[in-house]
């Protein structure tokens, strides 16, 4: 994916590497390669490509990944601001 | 149990189904009387063949089902592997938005080929054209196919939704009543999942262990033939150009209700000038600012998704205003000698804006726009794309009472 670059510098991906076990699982589940495990540790080598999916925070088990998941969509985004983020869905965004 | 059917009809339950199959209480259907094939003066053509053997009351028989396999918890579809022409016109339809939300096969577990007790077990997604995409990939494996209840949405999508989720893939799992079908005691799930499931959590709550599968269908037989190793590729996503393309007509299905209004709203802005209101002015005014909102619609739905990675900015509405500022200049070439300086403006600033907001609206359909970083664009884009249409309109309103 390295044609495909966005705005650098925004995400909001955390890795804990103390409590890293090094199950190598977000190297897995990461669609974009943004993981890498070196030396029995985990280790975040391209945040920019991160789109903060949440498949690595959720599938770490000793929860040593933090991130805010969420859909990059703008018609979403739209929506939380207008009706809040509770109220807010993609049934009438129609984007997926 | 092929030409048999069990001979209580009123079955409905898979527990029913499965009592039913382990009885004795089989009947062969007898051959039925073939219909004379002359007799076409009170009734027109012949009759169609009969029935067949699979088919219940009050149930729909799917024409991706070839057959049905026993099994300790009742029969289970044995699905096709090749696409009839009904799956490429639904396909053809949910890519233009038709049906889209509501084509789905019912959740469940289904199988390819003649699976046994150690064959794999893959997971996906009831969105039918995702559930098309995969079984077409089939072809040589032997598998049991647990279909989650996504209601009708892709993997990644629901997944993101938490409907491809770690609840949904335990409780399907025990609802199968897999454990007594499988001896192994794991399940394949295809990668993008994982945003939805938590591994661990399937494997504490079911002791199903989850096997991350690749992205993509057409990788699974290699991935089965490499003893569930997938290569790094295969663990990407991409967003080809025909990826991209694919996804620009329900980009434009969603248009056209706004349209509407956007359309009514330009016939009454050209209308008015110094003569109050006029019909005439408003359609010959009126189909050039159509084409100006035409090939901003262009620029921003169509050209900025094709172009995506050769605009060399990163910023979708940026993408959108390069390409709908070309396209504005294009109807400017058109309409030149019919257009004053106001005009002009008008038609480049709404070109701009329109194309500029579409193009920011295609990060939802990416596969790799972070939220952080679409809310961090729209921020700053959304007050200049209102601004822009403000300057279009009151030039292109202006600019009536200067002529």
């Amino acid at each position: 994916m390295e044609k495909f670059r966005y705005l650098p510098g925004v995400s909001t991906l955390e890795l804990d590497v103390q409590a890293c076990v090094g199950c190598g699982m977000c190297e897995i589940v990461c669609p974009h390669g943004v993981f890498l495990l070196e030396n029995s540790k985990a280790k975040i080598c391209d945040l920019d490509g991160c789109m903060e999916c949440g498949a690595c925070a959720k599938n770490c088990p000793t929860s040593a990944i933090r991130v805010t998941p969420g859909v990059g969509c703008a018609n979403y985004i739209i929506q939380t601001w207008i009706k809040g983020k509770d109220a807010a869905s993609c049934d009438s965004v129609e984007c997926c | 149990m092929d030409k048999k059917v069990q001979n209580h009809e009123g079955c409905c339950t898979d527990d029913n189904l499965s009592g039913a199959y382990s009885g004795q209480q089989e009947i062969v259907i007898q051959p039925s009387m073939p219909a004379p094939v002359q007799d076409e003066v009170c009734c027109g053509a012949p009759p169609g063949p009969e029935s067949n053997p699979f088919e219940r009351p009050g149930y729909v028989l799917q024409r991706f089902v070839k057959d049905f396999v026993d099994t300790p918890v009742g029969p289970v579809p044995s699905i096709k592997t090749d696409l009839d022409r009904n799956d490429l016109f639904g396909k053809m339809a949910v890519r233009w938005g038709i049906h889209r939300d509501n084509y789905k096969v019912a959740p469940g577990l289904y199988c390819v080929g003649t699976p046994d007790q150690n064959a794999p077990v893959l997971v996906t997604a009831n969105y039918k054209l995702t559930f098309d995409v995969f079984r077409k990939e089939l072809g040589s494996i032997h598998a049991w196919i647990l279909v989650l209840d996504t209601r009708g949405i892709n993997v990644w999508c629901a997944a993101g939704k938490d409907l491809f989720s770690t609840t949904e893939v335990i409780q399907r799992v025990q609802l199968t009543g897999l454990a007594k079908i499988v001896r192994h005691r794991q399940l394949i799930l295809p990668q993008l999942a994982a945003t939805g499931v938590s591994a661990h959590r399937v494997k504490k709550a079911s002791g199903f262990k989850v096997i991350w599968g690749p992205i993509r269908a057409k990788d699974i037989n290699y991935f089965l033939k490499n003893d569930l190793n997938a290569d790094d590729s295969m663990r990407r996503v991409t967003f080809a150009f025909r990826e991209r393309l694919g996804l620009v007509p329900v980009e434009l299905s969603h248009l056209v209700k706004p349209s509407l209004w956007v359309l009514l709203a330009i016939f009454l802005a050209s209308g008015i000038g110094s003569h109050i209101f006029s019909v005439g002015v408003a359609w010959t005014r009126g189909l050039m600012a159509t084409a100006a909102y035409a090939a901003g619609i262009l620029a921003g739905a169509l050209a900025a998704p094709a172009l995506l990675p050769w605009i060399p900015v990163r910023s979708f509405a940026l993408k959108g205003t390069i390409t709908g500022f070309i396209c504005g200049i294009g109807v400017i070439l058109i309409f030149h000698a019919a257009l004053q300086f106001w005009e002009v403006l008008a038609l480049v600033f709404g070109t701009t804006a329109i194309s500029s907001y579409l193009a920011m609206n295609f990060t939802g359909s990416t596969p790799f726009t972070s939220p952080s970083g679409v809310e961090k664009e729209m921020r700053k884009a959304i007050p200049l794309q209102a601004l822009a249409v403000l300057i279009a309109a009151v030039s292109w309103i202006g600019s009536a009472f200067a002529k």
